[in-house]
């Protein structure tokens, strides 16, 4: 249920695969397997997704409700971006927040930025239907656009682990699961 | 006849006895029409002379008190020169209307020929220093004075500008040596600026009295532009002017001088309409950081062309709306204009377009052009209008991840003007504005090619970005074909059609 449906022949190289390079941020705030992905594009815009790793991700979890208030006075539902310099943006640093997951098992999960940069805007869909973003998290089930500053494009991603180095990750973790059962 | 009449001689001996040439004279005299000033000096000084029934004494002023810059300007213009009057001997060929060697006049001429440029006529604009305007105010203040004595008003308008008296002299002499009329309306534009750095102090006084008319200047330039002095010396009060500024202004010992001669043709503008055969070619020339990214562009493989028979300076390409690098343009192609700039040929017949249109095709198999002619600047606005307003029919080759049979597409074929929305594409969004686009499909047309592909056609409303309506962009684009069919869908290819425009108007081949 994580991922998408795979092709039935030799892969297509998808949309995200042909424009875009994947960065991943691992354990985020020290959270074990809380993982995201980042997906940015030649154009330097940034796309924050959630890792197939993430815990939201596993089987058998349901999303109750999603919400952009992050705090008394922020919602990121308020963001308001106008003109082609995209003035009016709210900023964010790297472990800003952009949303917080609420599953029916009691969970909360804090869904962070990741990159710095301005917010272009926080996807809607999945508080309507929060179950897309368990279906295709790498598409239509995004949560959030980021546009770095022009000066930042290539910065931003040095604190990010390579789609490789996430791989090998993945497989050290579940290495160190095997070895401690 | 001699223009000038009885109410005149006041004036006119003041004036010739400040050493004023008869050119002068007669513009402050009102003199309007051409032919008085189109008359060699010396027939003007002596006719002058005449009508005043001036004594020796007259001329012996004259001769002794260097002219004002006003006469050396005059002379200088018509080739005409007096030797006598100039201090220096000056060994000038003096004609009646034929150009001296050593004339401004005829460095113009020169400067025209030996700039490449075809024209059939011309426009001419002259600069003088913006000084003159301060001294012109002088003599006008005097005469003023000198009217009013006798009772008589003397209005701004009632003077003949320098610049006019100027152009009624030198428009036919140049009209005769380039073998082109004079034209208000053309295209070709000769401009001549005179400099006369002896009295370029002459408006600083200007400054410290009404400093509110000088502005801080731009780059190097004077803060004494013509526009600025003449703004102060329409508010500075008389009794002022006269302290700061001899009337009648004293006489200068050098000429005018050319500072610059500058020739330019204005643009002219080329249309058609072009295909695009290679999914590898930009529209406009890819450049980052100094390093080009990929070869050649649609502007510089038609316009590279342009440049060079036209002669053009540099151009400006544009086209009712454009596509990416990797779209085909089939059917009858996009239209575009091209501005040339500055363009020293400018005639060409149809026959000579053609061959031009041919040679760009034979060039190039990456991209053809059609239609191609010449327009006006007017026409331009057809084009732009198509960019918003027209439809376009487009071919995509799309990819499911689902397996589909015939049937699955077959509804999309009933879809009659669909309203979709669009936030402004990723790919896009870091230089353009965030926002929601409605947009129409009008319809579409499917073909069945594999389980996994098919085709489709579709005639959409201009703007509407066909790659986001195929793959949905996100879900940013609603609704998408991969909503509609409720699968993954991606876009492997993008043609073109056509675009809907009928301009330019299409030429039988």
């Amino acid at each position: 249920m994580a991922t998408e449906p795979v092709p039935a022949e030799p892969a297509v190289p998808s949309l995200v695969d042909r424009y875009f390079t994947r960065w991943y941020k691992a354990d985020l705030k020290g959270k074990p397997c809380e993982d995201h992905c980042i997906l940015q594009h030649s154009n330097r815009i940034c796309v924050i997704t959630l890792a197939e790793s993430h815990p939201v991700l596993k089987s058998g979890k349901t999303i109750k409700s999603i919400s952009y208030q992050i705090s008394t006075n922020c919602s990121r539902l308020q963001n308001k971006v106008s003109g082609k310099f995209k003035r009016g943006a709210q900023f964010l640093t790297e472990l800003a927040p952009l949303c917080k997951i609420y599953c029916s098992d009691g969970e909360e999960y804090t869904i962070s930025s990741c990159v710095r940069g301005r917010l272009m805007e926080v996807n809607e869909n999945i508080l309507h239907k929060p179950s897309i973003l368990q279906e295709k998290p790498s598409t239509e089930g995004y949560i959030a656009v980021v546009l770095p500053k022009f000066e930042e494009s290539k910065s931003i991603t040095e604190g990010l682990l390579t789609q490789k180095q996430y791989e090998e990750l993945m497989e050290k973790r579940s290495n160190g699961t095997a070895s401690t059962s | 006849m001699f223009p000038l009449t009885e109410e005149n001689k006041h004036v006119a001996q003041l004036l010739l006895n400040t050493g004023t040439c008869p050119r002068c004279i007669f513009r402050f005299c009102g003199v309007d029409f051409h032919v008085p000033y189109r008359l060699p000096y010396k027939e003007l000084l002596h006719g002058l002379q005449k009508f005043l029934e001036t004594e020796k004494d007259g001329l012996i002023l004259e001769v002794l008190n260097p002219p004002p810059k006003k006469i050396r300007l005059q002379e200088l213009e018509d080739g005409i020169d007096n030797p006598s009057q100039n201090g220096e001997a000056r060994s000038s060929v003096i004609e009646d209307g034929s150009v001296a060697s050593k004339n401004s006049n005829l460095n113009v001429c020169q400067k025209v020929e030996t700039s490449g440029f075809e024209f059939t006529n011309l426009v001419f604009s002259v600069s003088f220093p913006a000084q003159i305007s301060v001294r012109e105010h002088a003599a006008w203040l005097l005469v003023k004075q000198e009217m009013g004595k006798q009772s008589m008003s003397l209005g701004r308008n009632y003077v003949v500008q320098l610049k006019e008296a100027y152009k009624w002299i030198t428009h036919p002499l140049f009209s005769e040596e380039l073998g082109v009329p004079i034209d208000g309306k053309s295209l070709f534009e000769v401009s001549v600026v005179f400099a006369h750095p002896e009295t370029v102090e002459d408006c600083h006084f200007l400054g410290t009295i009404c400093p509110d008319c000088f502005k801080p200047a731009k780059n190097k330039q004077s803060v004494f532009t013509r526009m600025a002095v003449m703004k102060a010396l329409n508010k500075i009060k008389e009794e002022d002017f006269c302290k700061q500024f001899p009337c009648p202004p004293n006489s200068p010992k050098a000429v005018c001088t050319v500072l610059e001669i500058e020739c330019a043709h204005g643009a002219v503008f080329v249309a058609g309409r072009y295909n695009k055969y290679s999914r590898n070619l930009p529209q406009t020339p890819w450049i980052i950081d100094g390093e080009r990214k990929l070869e050649s562009s649609v502007e510089e493989l038609i316009s590279d062309h342009l440049l060079t028979v036209f002669k053009a300076e540099s151009f400006n390409f544009s086209s009712s709306g454009r596509e990416d690098v990797d779209v085909r343009t089939l059917g009858n192609g996009r239209p575009f204009a091209i501005e040339l700039v500055n363009p020293h040929r400018v005639h060409f017949t149809s026959e000579e377009i053609k061959e031009l249109q041919q040679k760009i095709n034979k060039s190039s198999d990456k991209i053809q052009v059609r239609d191609l002619q010449l327009v006006t600047r007017e026409a331009i606005g057809h084009m732009k209008e198509g960019e918003e307003e027209k439809t376009k029919t487009y071919s995509a080759l799309i990819w499911t991840n689902k397996a589909i049979q015939k049937e699955d597409i077959e509804f999309l074929n009933g879809v009659k003007d669909l309203k979709i929305d669009q936030k402004t594409p990723l790919r896009v969004l870091h230089r353009r504005p965030l926002a929601v686009r409605s947009r129409v499909i009008h319809s579409m047309e499917t073909h069945y090619v594999d389980e996994h592909h098919f085709r489709l056609y579709l005639k959409t409303q201009a703007g509407t970005y066909i790659k986001e309506f195929v793959h949905g962009d996100f879900g940013r684009t609603n609704p998408n074909i991969g909503s509609l069919m409720n699968l993954t869908a991606d876009i492997l290819e993008l043609d073109v059609e056509s675009v809907d425009v009928d301009w330019p108007p299409s030429l039988d081949d």
